[in-house]
């Protein structure tokens, strides 16, 4: 049998290039300043279900929630293997935290339907929250596997995983369909360059409508004529705003996301003053003393 | 994030300006097959948008993941035992990256699975490649071996074998030189019988040397003439690993460690030939060994390119009289010609690939004729562009192998003792550039290959051509300085020629090709810096150092000395 696995992917920063203006004084990350990559254990969660693909036989299907050049990430899947993609991009989903996301991805899975399994990056390197994959399996009743490294076996009721755990790692197993987030422990395959040269002409409606901007032959006809066209050639990008998603916009976006930054600091590490504490009872006393009326313990 | 492609500004400049436009619009039969093949690309705009992000992937690939293993690759090299020779992890990793990336067999048709892609672009993968792990470059670059096939196997052989090059599940070998035929390889006796009775050859011998010898498929050299003895008595087989080819060891090597070199030993293995009988060296070697001689320079390249950038960091971070090293006249002239000598192979390289390209195309074209049919034109160009790439070919392998170990060997110097410690990757560049002007064809033989084409003054046209570019100002002088070397030049080719003495013009054909070299390659300079002015500095500078080496050469020419000739033994035997 031939199993659906959805993979929820990011667009994110590349925080390994963080400049000053990394972030915006009202405690939101300037996207602007920073290169979008493709979060890096995305790409893991990415490599697990085209491993399985691989050994099962899956439809791959990649959705991000995003600014309308996220479809870049969409294509990036597209490039390593992935069947479909799905953007969800509107002005209703912007600022959100955890919550709004995983609420809009959860209508997301539901909008696609049938799935086996979601996999999703066990966290993004921008918000560093590792939230939204638990959220989201919440939201869709689902158990859910966390920090999974690889996967054991996979049949039509049950996936099996090995998880890791603080000094090791443990086997878990769980009915389908169900949600498993992934940790840095495969190896991402790169962008094959067959797929390449060919998906690197998927669009979304949005780039379609953009590129023939300007053009007086864009009547309705034929963008319509166009979108057959691409997706008679799978290359098609489907794209849902929060309404197509059938989401309830008080759920979504800022408006959804009850997570407020109060202060937003910029810490600097260095090197400070130090100061030697010997080895004596009265000296390990002092030392924990210190660091309880620090609240460094306690 | 380091990505060879985007952090290597020469080689985008080469690909953004080669103007590739024949060579594709003829590979991708005016763009037709994009209506059969989802991949391929509509227009020459869409294929270099495709070219450069493939590039990009593997320039991606090269700089993350190959680099840097290579270190632990080059320690540990690959493993033999029992007649099995296993890669070393890594090795088997950066394969399986590069199978993931779908670039195994670029050339071939989309067809049989391949990306259709010039063999320029794919040098600048081999590049790549060999700037990331040299070692790797040996198993990546036998995609010349489905290249052979493709050209001259049966339709059958095509089916069956070249898929599973593209894929990467087939990896090949050629089984070419022997204990006692090395640089001559019409006297190779490996002997092929034919058996009339199951309709079978069967290969019986040795074979010593043999990159990648343990792998899948192997295009072998063999005589399949009893009683001949020279090249017209070898023909082409192909035939595939089995308990009777015996991998007898693996050598021990100065570098290229993350290969398996192989002694080969054939007891009656079954094989097809491949093409026609007799025209094994004749035909097939030379066009394997053209295609190989390619990827080498392009190999030797990618080794000056990793060396050089270790110089130039080492010398801008190591200080000395309370000073970077890199602002010593001593030091700073030994990292200017360095980059200079890379840059100049490098537009060499791609301008031979070109040709080689459109040799290929036209080649194909000729051939593919339907029967009866002349077409004068075609004829008359696949002549030209095959006689251009037999001078091109040689003369970029000389330049861009000699100049690897040039560049390895100033790294080291620029590193002091360090770089001759095994701690920085100064001394491995070093060991790995040492194969690239012996193998496929030593530095001499090259000479021999080229010298031909240098008397009867095949690249004239080109330098024709290229002399009359619209040069102003500092380009217009060294124009005038290329101008009168090529006149001296002329004048010393027939002063050679008309001496009618061959051991003279043996003596001297290394000098000869060497100038011919410092003309063409000024004005490949000369012509790139006229579409960057950044790139006036380059050509300028490539003149001025070209200048005396060019005289020097001239001299010794026209100094009819032939106390070398005359009196070597005397010398020698001292």
């Amino acid at each position: 049998m031939s199993y659906t696995i959805i993979v929820f992917v990011k667009q994110v920063p590349d925080t390994k290039n963080v400049t000053g203006e990394a972030m915006k004084p009202d405690g939101t990350v300037n996207r602007a300043a920073l290169p979008a990559i493709f979060n890096p254990e995305d790409l893991n969660a990415l490599e697990l279900a085209l491993q399985l693909k691989d050994r099962f036989g899956a439809k791959v299907i990649v959705g991000t929630m995003g600014p309308p050049n996220a479809s870049e990430v969409l294509r990036q899947s597209l490039y390593r293997g992935a069947d479909e993609t799905v953007l969800l991009t509107d002005r209703a989903f912007a600022g959100a935290d955890t919550l709004a996301t995983s609420y809009a991805l959860s209508c997301c899975a539901k909008k696609i339907g049938k799935f086996d399994l979601i996999l999703c990056g066990r966290q993004a390197i921008d918000g560093d929250t590792a939230q939204v994959g638990p959220q989201l399996a919440e939201k869709l009743n689902l158990p859910q596997i966390s920090y999974v490294e690889e996967v054991i076996s996979l049949d039509k009721n049950k996936v099996r995983a090995k998880r890791a755990i603080e000094g090791g790692f443990e086997i878990l197993e769980s009915p389908l369909p169900a949600l498993m987030t992934v940790i840095d422990a495969n190896d991402p395959r790169p962008p094959a360059a067959s797929r390449l040269m060919r998906f690197k002409k998927a669009k979304t409606k949005t780039e379609l409508l953009a590129q023939h901007a300007g053009a007086n032959y864009t009547d309705a006809e034929f963008i319509e004529g166009e979108m057959q066209e691409l997706k008679k050639k799978s290359l098609w990008i489907n794209e849902l705003s929060a309404t197509e998603a059938g989401a309830d916009l008080e759920r979504t976006g800022l408006k959804g996301s009850p997570t407020k930054v109060k202060q937003i600091m910029s810490v600097i590490l260095k090197g400070g003053t130090f100061k030697k504490i010997e080895p004596t009872e009265e000296g390990i006393n002092s030392l924990m003393h210190e660091l309880i009326e620090d609240h460094t313990l306690g | 994030m380091s990505n060879f492609f985007t952090d290597n500004k020469d080689l985008q400049f080469t690909l953004a300006n080669l103007d590739l436009e024949e060579v594709v619009a003829l590979r991708e039969e005016k763009y037709a097959e994009s209506k059969k093949y989802d991949h391929a690309p509509v227009d020459y705009k869409d294929a270099m948008d495709s070219y450069r992000r493939v590039l990009e992937v593997i320039g991606e690939i090269t700089g993350e993941r190959i680099e840097p293993r290579s270190r632990q690759i080059d320690e540990e090299g690959p493993h033999f035992e029992n007649g099995v020779v296993t890669y070393h992890p890594l090795t088997q990793k950066n394969i399986q990256d590069l199978r993931n990336a779908g670039v195994m067999g670029v050339m071939l048709p989309y067809k049989y699975g391949g990306l259709n892609l010039p063999n320029t672009v794919y040098t600048m993968m081999t590049e790549m490649v060999s700037r990331a792990d040299a070692s790797l470059q040996n198993l990546f670059g036998l995609q010349d071996i489905s290249e052979t096939i493709y050209d001259f196997g049966t339709e059958e052989q095509k089916t069956k074998y070249l898929p599973q090059f593209a894929t990467g599940e087939a990896d090949g070998s050629m089984d070419l030189t022997e204990p006692d035929s090395g640089s001559d390889l019409q006297s190779v006796r490996l002997k092929a019988s034919f058996d009339p009775k199951t309709g079978q050859w069967y290969l019986d011998g040795m074979k010593r040397f043999i990159t990648n010898g343990c792998a899948k498929i192997h295009l072998v050299l063999a005589r399949s003439e009893e009683g001949t003895s020279d090249g017209r008595g070898l023909s082409m087989f192909i035939c595939e690993a089995c308990p009777q080819l015996v991998v007898r060891r693996i050598e021990h090597k100065l570098g290229i460690h993350g290969v398996a070199t192989c002694e080969l030993q054939y007891n009656h293995v079954p094989a097809q030939l491949c093409g026609q009988k007799r025209r094994g060296l004749t035909k097939y070697v030379m066009s394997l060994m053209n295609g190989a001689r390619v990827a080498i320079s392009g190999q030797a390249l990618g080794i000056a390119e990793a060396s050089y950038r270790e110089a130039k960091k080492y010398a801008a971070e190591r200080e000395q009289f309370k000073s970077p090293i890199d602002k010593f006249p001593a030091v700073y002239d030994m990292l200017t010609r360095m980059k200079i000598k890379i840059l100049a192979s490098r537009t060499l390289l791609y301008e031979t690939t070109k040709h080689v390209d459109l040799r290929a195309c036209y080649v194909k074209k000729f051939e593919n004729l339907p029967e009866g049919q002349v077409n004068e034109e075609l004829r008359e160009k696949q002549k030209y562009y095959s006689k251009v790439a037999a001078v091109l070919t040689p003369m970029s392998k000389a330049l861009c192998t000699e100049v690897a170990n040039q560049v390895a060997y100033d790294t080291i110097q620029i590193h002091g003792g360090t770089g001759f410690m095994h701690d920085f990757n100064a001394e491995r560049y070093y060991r790995d550039a040492r194969i690239t002007n012996i193998y496929e064809g030593t530095t001499q033989l090259q000479v021999v290959a080229a010298i031909g084409g240098v008397i009867q003054r095949t690249l004239d046209p080109l330098i024709k051509k290229l002399s009359s570019l619209p040069y102003q100002g500092v380009l217009e002088r060294m124009a005038r300085e290329l101008e009168k070397m090529h006149k001296k030049h002329l004048e010393a080719v027939k002063f050679v020629a008309e001496k009618k003495d061959s051991k003279y013009h043996d003596l001297m054909a290394r000098n000869l090709v060497e100038n011919e070299t410092y003309i063409y390659v000024g004005y490949l300079m000369l012509r790139d810096a006229l579409k960057n002015p950044a790139r006036e500095v380059l050509a300028e500078k490539y003149v001025l150092y070209a200048v005396p080496e060019f005289n020097f050469r001239h001299e010794v020419v026209m100094s009819n000395d032939f106390s070398t000739i005359d009196k070597h033994r005397d010398i020698v035997d001292y």
